[in-house]
């Protein structure tokens, strides 16, 4: 069974003038440990199609079901409680909350499913040492690279064990060897541990890594490969 | 995880902790200022002339005739004496006399009174500037400086009072000058002559009778209570007046300056509120990234309203705390030390028979009504964060 359908989702934005179509009877699904790029030029309608799918945005018309889970039927309240529970995020601009270090942004997320602090710190040890930054773990995210922070980013999505991970344009703020290196990190989780990843971006070199790539054009599925 | 919002952000909340410290001072300042000069006018009119309460015969207040006076006796006394809320009290002759010295002449106030008891209270004796405070058995004066100057007259000088005393008699009697006193009501500096009570009973013969006895209570929010008991115990010869009864017009000068004063508060209040608003709203607007990424990263805003409050609380604490610790000095010190009018408004004043000062207060009403009402506004105006939070949109906020 897939981990997460999409029944003729559409997007429709009313705010201009003229109503975008962002997402058009977008029908796909995803399996346990897939590591999947979700393609398309400028505008198509990628972030839209993820946050839909993260329960971020609520779509115009469709659904999306994750782990047998109808999304659009869940209160605001419960879709949060259900991102933090199945959901990991990766943002393009990292997002990291300045004020707390790495391991406490990393851990923050397991306080908030009322984790134990034994557990916490276990977790955030396997994590740091899995992102390769072990010894930055305390510092706060001021201080690291745009690459680096975009690791303790995974690891803030991996730390509550979600079901799968989105990530819109991980890799946009990266210079080549950060890309790399990040695309390492996310390829052995994928491999080791079944995690996973379903990522928007524009970079060849993280679309040749890729295990699948949806081609999205006008809101529409293109092609899936 | 407030805490860390709290120490990490050093820029923001000092900024937060001054715009709130600000209101705190100047609502402080402000009002300090207000009661201070009401309670100057009050305790100038009290103590110097009115007392708290005063006791007459009935009818005295109306014509302030030497006709309407009454016997200072032993039962009066117990009663006084035994009633808690009484300070102490003071006996007086307050009458009217011509004083001439030579050539000049001039129609002067006369105050009979208990030397020790008025000094207790008005401390006249460190207010001497030539010559000596007067004993209770001296058969001398005490003339006012500019009455002094007036009649050209020193210490040991004699003056001539003629007057009208009990029941029509002529008062006629000279005085030699024991004191000199710079009287601070510049109205009374211009007339006043004080003699010990003996002398002035003498003077008037008042067959030991008196115009007033005044009441200084303990606590000043007694009148009304303070008046119900001793028209218990006192038969209706006499009208017991509070102060507010004795100063008519000073009462309506306060009460039409305090509507201006309680305007400008207003403006003040909003001026505040304003400022800690902006501050509050510039912070959350700088957050609302901040607080989107932790919404969608799974955590219910209810979560971060409280994380949020317990900031704005710890912070407006701090600078309430803060407020209070750097204004009390302050204020201390012009409660002490007050600011001296000068110009127009020291006239104004004068005529009112007040010291031109701006005198402050440092009552524990005003600190606990003006830090009250700044936390009050602090919570209005954390308001807004918060229902921003509940209405937010996680996209919108994400993107920007
Ligand atoms: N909140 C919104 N209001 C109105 N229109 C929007 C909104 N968000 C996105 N759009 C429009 O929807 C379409 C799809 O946008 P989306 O951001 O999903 O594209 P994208 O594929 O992520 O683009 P990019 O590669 O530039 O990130 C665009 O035409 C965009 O202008
Ligand atoms: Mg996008």
């Amino acid at each position: 069974m897939s981990i997460i359908k999409t029944i003729n989702l559409n997007k429709i934005y009313n705010e201009t003038v003229v109503p975008v179509h962002a997402v058009k009877d977008v029908n796909l699904e995803f399996e346990q440990g897939e590591f999947t790029a979700i393609i398309g030029p400028s505008g198509c309608g990628k972030t839209t199609l993820l946050n839909l799918i993260g329960g971020l945005d609520s779509p115009t018309s469709g659904e999306v079901i994750i782990d047998g889970t109808n999304i659009s039927n869940l209160k605001p309240k419960e879709v949060i409680d259900f991102r933090l529970r199945n959901i990991g995020f990766v943002f393009q601009s990292y997002n990291l909350v300045p004020v707390l270090t790495a391991k406490e942004n990393v851990e923050f997320i397991m306080q908030l499913q009322g984790s134990d602090k034994s557990k916490r710190d276990e977790r955030v040890k396997i994590l740091f040492e899995q992102i390769g930054l072990i010894d930055r773990m305390n510092d706060r995210p001021s201080k690291m690279s745009g690459g680096q922070q975009q690791r303790v980013a995974v690891a803030r999505a991996l730390a509550s064990k979600p079901k799968f991970i989105l990530a819109d344009e991980p890799t946009a703020n990266l210079d080549s060897a950060a890309t790399s290196n990040l695309l390492d990190i996310m390829l052995k989780l994928n491999e080791t541990e079944n995690t996973t990843f379903i990522f928007s971006t524009h970079d060849s070199r993280v679309i040749e890594r890729a295990r699948r790539l949806i081609t999205l054009k006008d809101g529409q599925v293109e092609k899936v490969e | 995880m407030a805490w860390r919002n709290i120490w990490r952000n050093k820029k923001r909340t000092l900024l937060t902790i001054f715009s709130i410290f600000i209101a705190v001072f100047l609502s402080l300042f402000t009002r300090s200022m207000q009661i201070g000069v009401y309670d100057n006018m009050i305790s100038n009119a009290v103590k110097f002339s009115s007392g708290h309460i005063q006791i007459h015969k009935n009818g005295y207040w109306e014509n302030k005739s030497l006709n309407e006076i009454f016997k200072d006796t032993k039962e009066i006394d117990e009663i006084l004496k035994n009633n808690n809320n009484i300070e102490f009290y003071i006996p007086r002759i307050e009458s009217y006399a011509l004083a001439s010295s030579g050539k000049h002449t001039k129609g002067s106030l006369v105050i009979g009174t208990d030397p020790e008891k008025e000094n207790e209270l008005n401390k006249y004796s460190q207010k001497i500037i030539k010559g000596d405070y007067l004993n209770s058995n001296d058969k001398a004066v005490v003339v006012a400086e500019k009455l002094a100057e007036y009649l050209n007259i020193s210490v040991n000088d004699t003056i001539v009072m003629l007057g009208q005393g009990y029941h029509g008699i002529t008062a006629a009697a000279q005085y030699k000058v024991k004191g000199i006193i710079d009287f601070p009501i510049p109205q009374l500096n211009n007339q006043l002559i004080i003699m010990p009570l003996a002398e002035a009973k003498y003077y008037y013969a008042t067959d030991n009778q008196i115009t007033s006895l005044s009441l200084m209570l303990k606590d000043a929010d007694k009148v009304d209570a303070t008046i119900a008991e001793l028209k218990n115990s006192l038969n209706d010869e006499y009208e017991i007046m509070p102060w507010p009864e004795m100063n008519v017009e000073l009462v309506q000068a306060i009460q039409s300056d305090s509507i201006g004063g309680i305007i400008m508060l207003g403006i003040l209040y909003v001026v505040i509120g304003f400022g800690v608003f902006g501050t509050i709203m510039m912070m959350t607007m700088e957050r609302k990234k901040e607080f989107a990424v932790m919404v969608s990263i799974g955590m219910q805003k209810l979560k971060i309203l409280i994380v949020v409050i317990f900031e704005t609380l710890f912070i407006g604490l701090v600078a309430v705390l803060l407020g209070i610790l750097i204004s009390y000095p302050i204020l201390y010190y012009f409660y002490q030390n007050p600011i001296p009018l000068t110009g127009e408004l020291a006239a104004t004043y004068e005529t009112f028979g007040i010291d031109p000062i701006i005198p402050f207060s440092i009552n524990a009403h005003i600190f606990v009504n003006q830090t009250l009402t700044v936390i009050g506004i602090t919570i209005l105006a954390v308001f807004y964060p918060l229902s921003m939070i509940l209405r937010f949109n996680i996209m919108k906020a994400l993107r920007s």
